[in-house]
């Protein structure tokens, strides 16, 4: 387990003072000029060495990413948006820096932008968390109060911070849809190439950061890129910020070390498995899109990229769900599927149409009434949406159900069976 | 999602207040210029609590007009985006999340709740108090099940703690904001696991006193 | 140029090729429904997905990905591109199947039926059955105005439509509402859409969910006889298949034509077509007692003869129409040449416009294409969008690739595109020979563009505001070597044609103003229904509709429309187009060129040519540039110069706009319903903006 020390959300709970004054006696905002006086290469490279992977959920090499801009300006403007459009169910981390330690955000936009030559950042926060866009604004404004930021500020690097908002649409936090979104268009993904490194925000350089990804930058640069490498196994390095929902005693986020085990994490901070470790049935680790882990492969489990990989899953935005024995894993995986449908954004064929397609059957399935045959048929329409996409929510709408089909096939047959064997009435309509 | 529609009774007109236009400047001013359009979604949110709620049609031709969009592309948005209203909604809009991390915690019940107390999703109730709609998940899963009352979480409900929210806001008494069970924020019940070495918030400054924890938010609206 | 190299064959392309441009130059077809060539690339429909070998282990989207984008192998080898591995093949089964599950099986009562893109791809990728066992979709229909039919719940949400309308048309009416498989096409709370290019959405919309409204139910493709020709509702010359069936047209369609109209038409080139089967001149009239009454050729020759013969030359004359071939205006021009008559004029509305000045004073110099250079262009006195629609769309094209400047002088108009308001009159356009503001723009651009319209020019002091006009060409550098910048945009088709074999009034002879205001005792109208003529005179009025000039007539020899005869037309650019016969002229009526051959026999003047070939040999020989189809004969540059030279005083008022009515500005067109109810629906649109 993490010391206490090493944890860099020390007001994940907001049980500390949240002022710009209270953050600053937790370390936020201390010597962020003499950072910044080191260079860009030096930020960049510092980050490159800390081994952060974006916790977005894909994972990606964040200093790598930020080498990506321009070294020089062509005349456009550069930007860094903010990933705050959380909301891919299970995940629910970013959520408590936005309201509770916002300081190491704002922190961490300043010294992205200043290594990106960005003037300007925008946090996209996802409509609902009202709460959370206040708390922020007010943090911002505090900082712009004590010419931490603005166009003259203590740092010499005019630097302007905004807060934007969507307005319900899991989409958008695809990157491109979000800078689509930020446009004041529709949340639809763009085509890549051009990435948004070189054609982004009003087809400026753009890059595009999860929350946790730009919040944990300064700490990493205060500490040191060995500092936080030295956590976690190779290629899974440094902490993480964990949600456990539900069915466990205590459910929580917390922040611990990457490659801590499944069982540690939950049964130090989530309070176990409700009904004992036993009951578990199976885990979804890093939120809806991955693929379900059965609970035989949760014994040894670790939580990181390369462990969840190990078992057929991934390691997402590390917001696991947990489901014991009583859990109804079709009609879970089936509300999963609802959800997608509900959220494509309509664009391409595949998950336009497959989403619903693969919601039907899965509801169908959730009450046996579907044949056997319908479980392959399920299967391929899930590899005729996958890959096949602009942007990866045909993915992660395929992924679930492949994860139901290959580790509960069994429960979905005896479904049927079971349905079959007592007489029902014939449905009037199938929605 | 299902297909939204313009509401079928529209108000006649709809114009901005001397507020909203001082919002929509302010909201305008974080763009560069000519980018006036990014204010979209943000001020279309901003009209729809202005109008009560919901985004009437003429609403919707204001903002476009405001922003120089043309008006099929700001239906565009106000149907793409879910958290627009199209048609009224009760004084207290419960959003509630049925995805399923707060599906496995029990949200079919709040929902059975909703349906005897409010009625069918989408419907306000006949005194105007209440509507409700099963929403996607909304970030909060760690404090499954939840709902959103227009502004405002509510976290950790039960059944039982949920009708008595409801009935306090029917009532018009004061509500606590957040979780339902005496939790604070996403700690585990009973006390954070993490970050309870006092040295943490103690050595540089003096650190006699606890920090006072945030004040939790206590209003209804 | 890159090299690529697909399904096993090696070949070099431009490197911002797309990977479907590159599939076709190496003669691969690439399935697609979203992606057109004319608007910007959605990459939404994944018809087109190709296997990119080393790339990510899924396929690529064809159309929106660049041969440049594209890595070389490890030892620089070219990229290789797959289009028939399992991979793809997969691909393109699993989106077609997607594509059908929701899309109803309703081909046989389908406009599109026959023309489909989604039927025809569904027989290369399709299968036989459907796994869905789900029900369908159901979209509602929505109301899109009088011209484009939905039926939505065929719709496959490729946005083409929506593209178009934002894009080509400036006019953003399409939206796509909703989200997710309840996306919906609509227009905002179902408006009419305000477009005049509206009917090209149906066209390229790829299956059946935009259709022709007017063509609903009435033919299957299969059914109809296509013949090439070219369109006169304007002087633009788009090119158009008319769609046949027996004798009857069932619709027009445009040719690509990129010189001239891309693939665009306007709905009123497009949809006037109900206008050639109502109001027709099927049989010859001779008015007596005062009505017009039924007779035979021959009646109506004898009594046209014996008004010609009792009448001196000096006082007959003839009027040219708007949407006159030039082999009858020939014909025309011949044979009052042989009653003695040096009374003729194509020009209705009374444009300065003079052939002696050489062809570069009245043609549209820089060509359309050449709009795609321009970077700088002043409008005087005209609203493009109503006069050239087509035209307007290239402006726009050429707008929204940025680095444009335009100017207009004349009546405020909405353009789809912004610019610069100059003034309403000569003087604003005497400002631009000074310097600052637009002069700058003019004198700074690298290809300016100056173009007149008819509204500057069908005016007292028309031939000073075009000498003005040219003045300002040369001085702004608008005419120098390799480019001429100086473009005269008509209206009316037949006029250029017209000009050029010198349809105007020889010497003494008397112009459309004199003629019309009692000059003559005998008036021939070729289809001139845009001049009064005054009480007085004998007119004899050659047409196909019974409009305008068919009720001032005396007598009425019906001709035939233009779809009804083989004939040239020479576009606004000076452009030599052939238009094809698609169908026969009703009852009596007959070609024009016969109407004239034979009336000139009983007149006793007979014409000197047997056949439409004998006229085109005579005509030919004559201006030898009329042999010389789809080219143009460019002006010169010189006679720019010296019309700048020729001066004149200008008078003050404003430029007034030569179209009224955008639906109504022929006797085809105020015969079609079609256009009657656009042209209601749009006065509507207006007042309702006026209020």
């Amino acid at each position: 387990m993490l010391a206490d020390k090493d944890r860099i959300f020390t007001n994940l709970y907001g049980l500390q003072d949240f002022s710009l004054k209270g953050a600053q006696s937790r370390g936020c905002w201390d010597g962020t000029k003499a950072i910044l006086e080191k260079g860009r290469d030096w930020i960049i490279n510092e980050m490159k060495a800390s081994g952060l992977r974006g916790r977005g959920g894909a994972g990606f090499s964040t200093g790598l990413k930020w080498s990506f801009m321009p070294k020089q300006s062509d005349g456009r403007p550069h930007y860094l948006v903010v990933n705050a459009d959380e909301s891919e169910p299970g995940t629910c981390k970013d959520r408590e820096i936005l309201r509770n330690d916002p300081h190491t955000l704002i922190e961490g936009c300043l010294i992205a932008s200043f290594a990106m030559g960005a003037h300007a950042a925008y946090i996209y926060v996802r409509g609902e968390f009202i709460y959370e866009r206040k708390r922020l604004q007010q943090a911002i404004d505090e900082c712009y109060a004590a010419g931490l930021l603005g166009q003259n500020n203590i740092h010499d690097y005019p630097f302007d911070l905004y807060v934007h908002h969507g307005a319900g649409a899991y989409i958008c936090g695809e990157e491109t849809a979000l800078l689509e979104s930020l446009e004041g268009k529709k949340g639809m993904p763009r085509l890549k190439p051009p990435f948004p490194a070189n054609m982004g925000l009003y087809g400026c350089p753009t890059t595009v950061n999860n929350v946790e990804s730009i919040a944990v930058a300064p700490t990493i640069l205060r500490r040191g890129a060995a500092w936080f490498s030295g956590i976690g196994r190779a290629n899974n390095v440094g902490t993480k910020l964990y949600g456990i929902s539900g069915h466990v005693n205590r459910p929580c986020v917390v922040e611990d070390a990457m490659g801590i085990t499944f069982k540690e994490l939950i049964e130090k901070h989530g309070g176990g498995v409700r009904g004992g470790w036993d009951n578990l049935l199976a885990i979804i680790p890093g939120g809806a899109s991955c693929p379900v882990v059965p609970a035989e492969a949760c014994e040894d489990l670790i939580m990181d990229f390369d462990g969840l990989r190990a078992v057929k899953s991934s390691f997402g935005t590390a917001g696991v769900l947990v489901m014991d024995k009583s859990t109804d894993i079709i009609k879970a995986i089936a509300r999963i599927s609802a959800f997608f449908k509900h959220e494509s954004c309509g664009q391409c064929t595949p998950c336009r149409e497959g989403t619903g397609w693969m919601w039907r059957v899965m509801q169908r399935m959730a009450e046996g009434r579907a044949h056997k045959r319908e479980i392959d048929m399920l299967l391929e329409v899930t590899t005729q949406i996958e890959g096949h996409t602009i942007c990866a929510l045909g993915d992660a709408a395929a992924w679930p159900v492949q994860g139901l089909i290959r580790n509960f096939r069994h429960v979905i047959e005896e479904r049927i069976d079971q349905y079959a064997a007592n007489p029902h009435p014939e449905p009037v309509a199938a929605e | 999602m299902s297909v939204r529609r313009l509401a079928a009774e529209q108000p006649e007109s709809f114009a901005f207040t001397p507020e909203l236009e001082e919002i929509a400047k302010a909201l305008i001013a974080k763009y560069p210029e000519g980018r006036q359009a990014s204010a979209v979604v943000p001020l279309l949110w901003e009209t729809q609590k202005a109008a009560g709620g919901w985004l009437p049609e003429p609403a919707l031709r204001a903002v476009a007009d405001r922003l120089g969009m043309a008006h099929i592309r700001v239906l565009e948005v106000a149907t793409f985006y879910t958290m627009f209203n199209l048609a009224p909604v009760g004084k207290y809009f419960v959003q509630l999340c049925g995805t399923t991390p707060c599906m496995l915690r029990g949200s079919d019940d709040l929902k059975a709740v909703c349906q005897r107390r409010i009625g069918d999703e989408r419907h306000v109730s006949a005194d105007g108090t209440f509507s409700w709609l099963e929403v996607e998940c909304l970030g909060a899963c760690t404090n499954a099940p939840m709902v959103q009352i227009n502004d405002d979480y509510f976290e950790d409900l039960t059944p039982e703690n949920f009708e008595a929210l409801l009935d306090n806001l029917a009532a018009g008494r004061p509500v606590k904001i957040g979780p339902q069970n005496g939790r604070h924020g996403s700690e585990p019940l009973g006390g954070p696991t993490a970050l309870t070495d006092p040295a943490l918030y103690a050595p540089k400054a003096k650190q006699d006193e606890p920090a006072a924890p945030a004040a939790a938010p206590t209003t209804g609206e | 140029m890159a090299k690529i190299v697909v399904d096993g064959t090696e070949i070099e392309v431009p490197a911002e090729y797309t990977l479907l441009q590159a599939c076709e130059a190496a003669g691969v077809e690439i399935p697609r429904f979203c992606f057109h060539e004319r608007l910007s690339i959605a990459g939404n429909c994944r018809m087109c997905l190709v296997e990119v070998k080393g790339g990510p282990p899924k396929p690529t989207a064809s159309c929106a990905m660049a041969v440049k984008d594209l890595r070389p192998g490890p030892n620089g080898e070219p990229p290789v591109v797959l289009t028939k591995s399992p991979m793809v093949k997969k691909a393109r089964e699993g989106v077609m199947e997607f594509l059908l599950i929701n899309h109803p099986l309703d081909c046989p009562i389908c406009d599109q039926g026959g023309e489909c893109d989604l039927q025809d791809q569904a027989m290369a990728y399709g299968a036989d059955t459907s796994r869905f066992a789900e029900n369908k979709r159901a979209v509602e229909d929505k109301y899109m105005g009088p011209l484009v039919r939905t039926a939505m719940t065929r719709c496959i949400q490729c946005t083409r439509c929506v593209r178009f309308t934002t894009e080509v048309a400036g006019v953003p009416d399409l939206g796509a509402i909703g989200r997710g498989e309840d996306t919906e096409i609509t227009t905002y709370l179902e408006h009419a859409m305000r477009s005049e290019l509206q009917g090209n959405v149906a066209d390229l919309c790829p299956v059946g969910a935009l259709t022709h409204k007017p063509y609903q139910f009435h033919a299957r493709p299969w059914e109809l006889i296509k013949t090439e020709s070219v369109d006169v509702m304007d002087a633009v010359g788009c090119n158009i298949r008319v769609d046949t069936r027996g004798r009857e047209v069932m619709r027009i369609l445009p040719r690509t034509n990129d010189l001239v109209n891309e693939e665009w038409i306007s709905d009123k080139s497009r949809y006037v077509w109900d206008g050639l089967k109502v109001q027709r001149l099927d049989r010859p009239y001779v008015r007596k007692g005062g009505r017009l009454v039924p007779a035979s050729w021959i009646e109506a020759f004898a009594a046209v003869a014996e008004k010609v013969k009792a009448a001196k030359p000096e006082k007959i004359g003839a009027l040219i129409g708007d949407v006159a071939t030039v082999e009858e205006v020939f014909a025309l021009k011949t044979l009052m040449e042989k009653l003695g008559s040096a009374n003729i004029d194509c020009r209705q509305d009374g444009a300065a416009l003079d052939p002696a000045l050489g062809r570069a004073s009245y043609i549209f110099n820089p060509t359309i294409a050449g709009i795609d250079a321009a970077d700088a262009i002043l409008l005087i006195g005209t609203d493009p969008r109503h006069e050239a629609s087509v035209l307007n769309a290239r402006i726009r094209k050429r707008w929204r690739q940025g680095g444009l400047k335009v100017g207009l002088i004349g009546e405020q108009v909405d353009l789809t595109y912004s610019y610069e308001y100059l003034g309403a009159g000569p003087e604003s356009l005497a400002a631009l020979l000074g310097t600052g503001g637009f002069a700058d723009a003019m004198k700074g651009a690298e290809h300016p563009l100056i173009i007149i319209g008819q509204g500057a020019l069908a005016r007292a002091d028309g031939a000073a505001v075009l000498a003005l006009a040219a003045k300002l060409a040369t001085a702004c550098g608008a005419v120098k070597e390799g480019w001429n910048g100086f473009g005269v945009l008509h209206t009316a088709a037949a006029r250029v044609g017209a000009l050029d074999v010198g349809a105007v009034p020889g010497p003494k002879g008397l112009d459309t103003k004199a003629m019309a205001a009692g000059g003559l005792d005998v008036a021939f109208l070729l289809g001139a229904d845009e001049v009064d003529v005054e009480p007085g005179a004998f007119v004899v009025y050659i047409g196909t509709h019974g409009d305008r000039g068919a009720h001032r007539a005396d007598v009425i020899l019906p001709g035939a429309a233009y779809t009804e005869k083989s004939g040239l037309y020479v576009n606004t650019e000076g452009r030599v187009q052939f238009a094809n016969r698609a169908a026969f002229p009703p009852g009596e009526a007959r070609e024009d060129w016969a109407v004239l051959r034979a009336l000139s026999e009983v007149l006793g003047q007979t014409l000197p040519f047997d056949s439409l070939t004998g006229l085109r040999a005579k005509l030919m020989a004559a201006y030898p540039h009329l042999g010389r189809l789809d080219q143009i004969e460019a002006g010169k540059a010189d006679d720019i110069a010296k019309l700048a030279e020729k001066g004149g005083a200008v008078e003050k008022g404003a430029f007034a706009l030569p179209i009224e009515d955008f639906y109504l500005t022929n006797p085809i067109a105020r015969a079609s319903a079609i256009m009657a109810e656009c042209s209601a629906l749009q006065a509507a649109s207006a007042a309702e903006a006026a209020e």
